[in-house]
């Protein structure tokens, strides 16, 4: 960040706010750049380990290798359908939700610390900011499952909106732990916190077991954050059509699409730079490996113990979903804050 | 109906503590899925899933394909245009011109021969019926796909010639 900030005031010579300004334009590119593709390999991915884990080849042709192409593909084709809004609907928020759903997970990947020196946004409260922004995506299904007026986007955008405001709680106290640890809410602090190898992650049991317990805590709330797997309330086929996005097509469907991968990469993420090391290799002689890609690694095995969940258990019950969240996973993760703090206390590792 | 012989206890089991609290539970269920992945990422061949245009199923020597009309062995058709077959079939789908044969010891031959495969079951009843072999559903043809209703009705002279596949 530093680099690049040099590098337009002193090779360009632009002013401090030009410089700044031109930082912040290249990273959302780049940040837009990230969460495309990692949206187009996703669903790749997605459709390989559920075809795979269900003894089928899944997409093959397109890109002869794999059908690595295929999402590509599906995209150029989304692209080229009719865009269509419902008579009845109420225009201007059915327009306007997408674009909300897709900036929730969006802003939420500026305060990301991708490497040592590469944040787009390094300020103190990085991970609040992450979980607050991120609430953006409720507002964007409830506008979109109301603007649609269909009563199976309104029934799937209600569920969401209660789901995802629910496990939200967990969520949030699960991570709490780890920031009485690190002593900040700054994500490059807490990566840097767990500095010195795969015995230093904030998941590791010995240190601190309550820690353990917040990381299963994090991400099964994660789940259910992203509307998938056995949580996918929102959107179930069998009973609800596709919940909140029925009446969307074309572009408009992209969006959502979209902003399912990126909030699923963007979870996963969260919860490596948390609990497993961020940007740090697992072992102290791997210094070799660049920062970023350690990073990049650890998300996408989190993305696909994700899938592999998505792709076992069956969809749980409203009232099931409900009663896991606020009857077990909050007292738990609860639990897990004063225990973690009380052990801390004990082990003299608080900072 | 009445649900009176039905006692509560009866239907549901009992689950153990471990069973309940699911998480050992889902840990089996994710073992399963898991087998099964990389199993079939180092066994790819042992999937059941057939890459259809590329790989062809071997069906038996007995399977009813498109049907075809043999041949005498001056090579006109052996049909003998006894509406045996049309009679019999029961999709009522071959549609037969009987003439009268230059031969005085043959008494008639098909003038024409129409099978709409649109409307054959493929059942093989035309086949048994037949008196002198002359219609076969041996060829194995199944792969029939037109992009219009008429290219599926064929001729005399499709079924007669051995070259052709599918549809016209």
């Amino acid at each position: 960040m530093k680099l690049m900030y040099d590098f337009f005031t002193g090779q360009l010579g632009l002013g401090a706010a030009g410089a700044n300004i031109t930082v912040a334009a290249v990273m959302a590119v780049i940040m837009f750049t990230v969460m495309a593709l990692c949206a187009i390999i996703l669903t790749w991915m997605e459709r390989k380990v559920a075809g795979f884990m269900q003894s089928r080849y899944g997409p093959m042709y397109t890109g002869r290798f794999h059908g690595w192409a295929q999402a590509v593909a599906d995209m150029l084709k989304i692209l080229g359908k009719e865009d269509i809004i419902p008579a009845e609907a109420d225009k201007g928020l059915f327009k306007f939700a997408p674009i909300l759903v897709l900036l929730g997970s969006l802003l939420a990947w500026a305060a990301i610390p991708w490497a040592p020196d590469f944040v787009a946004a390094d300020f103190d409260l990085g991970l609040f900011y992450i979980f607050a922004v991120s609430s953006l995506v409720v507002i964007g299904i409830l506008m979109a499952g109301w603007a649609s007026n269909n009563k199976w986007s309104l029934y799937g955008a209600a569920r969401g909106a209660a789901q995802m405001i629910s496990y939200e709680i967990p969520l949030a106290l699960a991570v709490v732990p780890v920031v009485m640890r690190a002593g900040s809410l700054n994500p490059q602090d807490i990566v840097i916190a767990q500095q010195g190898g795969i015995w230093h992650w904030n998941i590791n049991p010995i240190t601190n077991p309550f820690l353990f317990i917040a990381f299963f805590m994090y991400f099964i709330a994660s789940i259910a954050e992203t509307n998938r797997g056995p949580f996918d309330m929102p959107e179930t086929e069998s009973e609800l059509v596709a919940g909140y996005h029925t009446e969307y097509t074309g572009m408009r469907f992209a969006f959502f699409f979209l902003a399912e991968y990126a909030n699923l990469f963007l979870v996963s993420m969260i919860a490596a730079l948390v609990f497993l090391g961020g940007w740090w290799a697992p072992f102290p002689g791997m210094g070799w490996i660049p920062p970023a890609l350690n990073f990049i690694i650890k998300g996408v095995l989190l993305v696909f113990l994700n899938m592999w969940v998505r792709w076992t258990l069956p969809r749980v019950r409203v009232d099931q979903l409900m009663h896991l969240c606020w009857k077990v996973m909050i007292p738990v993760s609860l639990l897990c804050v004063v225990g973690a703090g009380v052990w801390m206390m004990a082990w003299g590792q608080l900072k | 109906m009445s649900f009176e012989g039905l006692s509560k206890e009866s239907t549901e089991k009992r689950r153990s503590l471990l069973e309940s609290i699911y998480l050992w539970e889902v840990v089996k269920g994710l073992a399963v899925t898991g087998r099964h992945l990389v199993h079939n990422i180092f066994h790819t061949g042992d999937m059941p899933t057939m890459q259809y245009p590329e790989e062809k199923r071997v069906y038996s020597d007995r399977f009813r394909g498109r049907h075809r009309l043999m041949k005498r062995e001056d090579g006109t058709p052996r049909c003998v245009a006894c509406q045996m077959c049309s009679t019999y079939c029961p999709a009522d789908c071959i549609t037969i011109t009987a003439a009268e044969h230059p031969d005085p010891a043959i008494e008639k031959y098909p003038a024409t021969f129409d099978i709409d495969l649109l409307r054959c079951v493929y059942c093989g009843l035309c086949e048994e019926a037949c008196p002198c072999d002359a219609i076969r559903m041996d060829t194995g043809i199944y792969e029939i796909a037109a992009d219009s209703r008429d290219k599926f009705v064929v001729d005399k002279e499709f079924l007669l010639n051995e070259q052709t596949r599918g549809t016209r």
